[in-house]
């Protein structure tokens, strides 16, 4: 296989992988019997055509942003963490327990406290999977995809047993108080101009950019990156500069836990505003795509978490204004992930046919 | 608890069971040949689709059997080029394809019969109808080993005993036939398989279809057998449960019937909290019991009952030596 240069690879495979996966969407939207000019068109509309649209894209892209984040540190250290799911709601059980706990006076001061408490219930349901990996030898794999089943079951009790509030049907936590509110993009002096309608999108957006940014510094700009990125290139090597597995392994969970369970700022604590079931919505499972798609860098996760907030949105107008089912976009979400991820050496092979160095005195 | 509810959980437990054990076989050939699956769930919901849709328009559930053993065939070529033609990450493969089929499978049925994502209700010929086994009748009054027979063992729909006939059929073959010896060597060790001059690619891809197969007939029962019709989603994590259960029986057939058993049983009860709680006089919550499989699993990954070690080339592509 021809080696690709650099931007080939960052840039164009991906894109070729989106392409493909774009080519197999539409044929199947033809095989459905639709249009797949007019599916895009209706995306495009209804997820970037206006304000409002932009205001459901960023909101999801938001999520996204965190999860693929999460995705990424542990792929650095070479763990393939599915477990963002269960990391996510249980992260959400955290921010419910803690905007239930106080008459919060202000957002201000919910906001940082709901932080904690979404990054250390996300955290801790990475540690089991964590220690079982670097202690016992579990595939990480197997029990991160346990603990999502284990960690819905465990919301489910807790919904209906212990947080809902006497007299209600639904398996949901109370509202939360009034001064846990954050503010819409709406809201927020300034964007208020653009924003002019509600939006679910609020300042959880700009907590994600921080993360983005942090987590930039954390895995190239540190010395515990560094061990996190040696140790995923190579174990053994690793081990030999003195970096020790068991550690990094439990760091690298640890973050990645604590940052999906970060997402549920934005969808728990920023737009439903109480504790429901199945609030993460997939979207840890989407983390996965995010991460491949964005070559695991901070600045890339945060373009392909804008795709995917569009895929996201667009496909959820589709299926209102379409005959189209909204399932369309997990079919999109999945040959993104097939071909970023499983296929990506089928795409350098095609392009590494075009870099070939000509051979000499031939014309 | 007594006898009778005891056999009517262990009914259900026969029926439940069998989509497990089906997946779990399936996943066992796969694992065994170095390709690890966490597809399993994916070519299920596509058999469902496929055993759904052709037997509602056909009437005749076998050739809807047969769409389905197509269906997740399709599925499993998908994941055998990807993880063996292109060496990609085997894990990321899973995960995209489970992806696909959830959505694809709505989509189609969407499209064929405007109901919701659903296909239509399936009854008569287009269902597995019960097969009474020789002598279930007469033997129900003999004491304890009768209603036994004729309740628990007799009765099923013929999946059921087909999917009991395939943990023998895959000890021999597995243990006993070239073919078998052949595919837990390419597990353990390929460059020894490739070394002997047989093609390890050839009989990845052969692994990879019997694994398509077994998950078509897995997808196929859920679709006609336990219920009358495809849904979505209908399958509703069996297909890691399969994989757990795949890992309990630490990668061989009569422990993946046992375990398949165990939490068929589990899944049984969890139907059944009345029970529970008359039997302990106290009662366990139902999302606890829904957990059990997977907390099982867990437990027996790390280790604490026996280690369970898969086999040593699986999730790793294969590289011929230049």
């Amino acid at each position: 296989m021809t080696r690709l240069p650099r931007w080939a690879d960052l840039v164009l495979v991906p894109l070729i992988s989106l392409l493909l996966a774009g080519i197999i969407s539409a044929l199947v939207i033809l095989a459905i019997g639709q249009s797949p000019s007019e599916a895009l068109k209706t995306m495009v509309i209804g997820a970037v055509g206006s304000p409002y649209a932009w205001g459901y894209t960023l909101y999801y892209a938001t999520s996204f942003i965190f999860t693929g984040l999460a995705v990424t540190v542990a792929f650095h250290a070479s763990l393939f963490n599915i477990g963002g799911e269960g990391q996510a709601q249980l992260g959400g059980l955290g921010v419910a327990l803690v905007c239930l706990s106080l008459p919060w006076p202000h957002w201000t001061l919910a906001l940082p406290a709901a932080m904690v408490g979404a990054a250390v219930f996300g955290a801790a349901w990475a540690a089991i999977p964590a220690y079982l990996q670097a202690r016992r030898g579990s595939h990480i794999v197997i029990t991160t995809i346990m603990f999502n089943y284990i960690g819905a079951a465990l919301i489910i009790y807790m919904l209906v047993n212990v947080l809902r509030p006497p007299g209600q049907m639904d398996p949901a936590t109370a509202r939360f108080p009034e001064g846990t509110k954050l503010p819409t993009l709406h809201e927020i002096p300034g964007l208020g101009l653009i924003f002019n309608k509600q939006v679910p999108a609020n300042v959880t957006f700009f907590v994600a950019l921080i993360a983005c940014w942090l987590i930039w510094l954390l895995l190239w700009r540190t010395r515990l990156g560094y061990e996190i990125r040696a140790f995923g290139k190579s174990e053994k090597a690793a081990i030999y500069a003195g970096i020790r597995p068991v550690r990094i392994t439990m760091i690298a969970m640890l973050i990645s836990g604590a940052l999906a369970g970060l997402m549920s700022i934005n969808n728990v604590m920023g737009e439903s505003e109480r504790l429901l079931q199945n609030s993460a919505e997939g979207a840890g499972f989407i983390g996965i795509a995010v991460a491949l798609m964005g070559r695991n860098h901070p600045v890339g996760v945060f373009l392909a978490a804008i795709l995917f907030g569009f895929l996201f949105q667009g496909g959820a107008e589709l299926g209102l204004w379409t005959s189209i089912p909204i399932e369309l976009r997990t079919v999109v979400q999945g040959l993104v992930i097939l071909f970023t991820g499983a296929l990506d050496h089928m795409v350098r092979m095609l392009l590494g046919f075009f870099f070939r160095p000509r051979p000499l005195g031939v014309a | 608890m007594d006898y009778a509810t005891l056999l009517q959980i262990l009914d259900s437990t026969m029926r439940l069971a069998t989509p497990l054990l089906l997946a779990c076989l399936a996943g066992l050939f796969s694992e065994r040949s170095g390709i690890f699956d966490i597809g399993l769930e994916g070519k299920m919901l596509m058999a469902a689709m496929c055993t759904g849709a052709v037997a509602a328009m056909t009437g005749q559930v076998w050739l809807g059997v047969l769409a389905g053993i197509f269906g997740s065939m399709l599925f499993a070529g998908v994941h055998g080029f990807a993880s063996i033609t292109f060496r990609g990450n085997q894990l990321i493969s899973g995960v995209a394809l489970n992806f696909v089929a959830s959505g694809i499978t709505v989509l189609i049925a969407q499209s064929l019969f405007r109901q919701g994502g659903r296909t239509p209700p399936l009854s008569g010929d287009a269902r597995f109808n019960p097969i009474a086994l020789p002598f279930a009748d007469s033997l129900s009054n003999v004491p304890l080993i009768g209603p036994f027979y004729s309740e628990v063992l007799s009765g099923h729909t013929a999946l059921v005993y087909i999917g009991l006939l395939c943990v023998p059929l895959t000890w021999w073959v597995l243990y006993r036939s070239r073919f078998g010896l052949r595919l837990r060597a390419v597990g353990e060790n390929p460059a020894s398989v490739d070394t002997a001059g047989i093609s390890v690619v050839r009989l990845r891809y052969t692994a990879v279809m019997i694994t398509g197969i077994l998950c078509g007939l897995a997808g196929a029962y859920m679709a006609a057998g336990l219920q009358a019709g495809f849904g979505k989603e209908m399958t509703a994590g069996r297909g890691y449960i399969a994989l757990a259960a795949l890992i309990f029986a630490k990668w061989r057939p009569w422990y993946a019937l046992m375990a398949t058993l165990l939490f068929g049983f589990f899944q049984a009860l969890a139907l059944r909290p009345d029970v529970i709680a008359k039997t302990l006089h106290f009662s366990i919550p139902v999302p606890a019991l829904d957990a059990l499989p997977y907390i099982l699993t867990v437990i027996v990954l790390a280790g604490f009952v026996g280690r369970a070690i898969p086999p040593r080339a699986g999730g790793e592509p294969y590289v011929k030596e230049r």
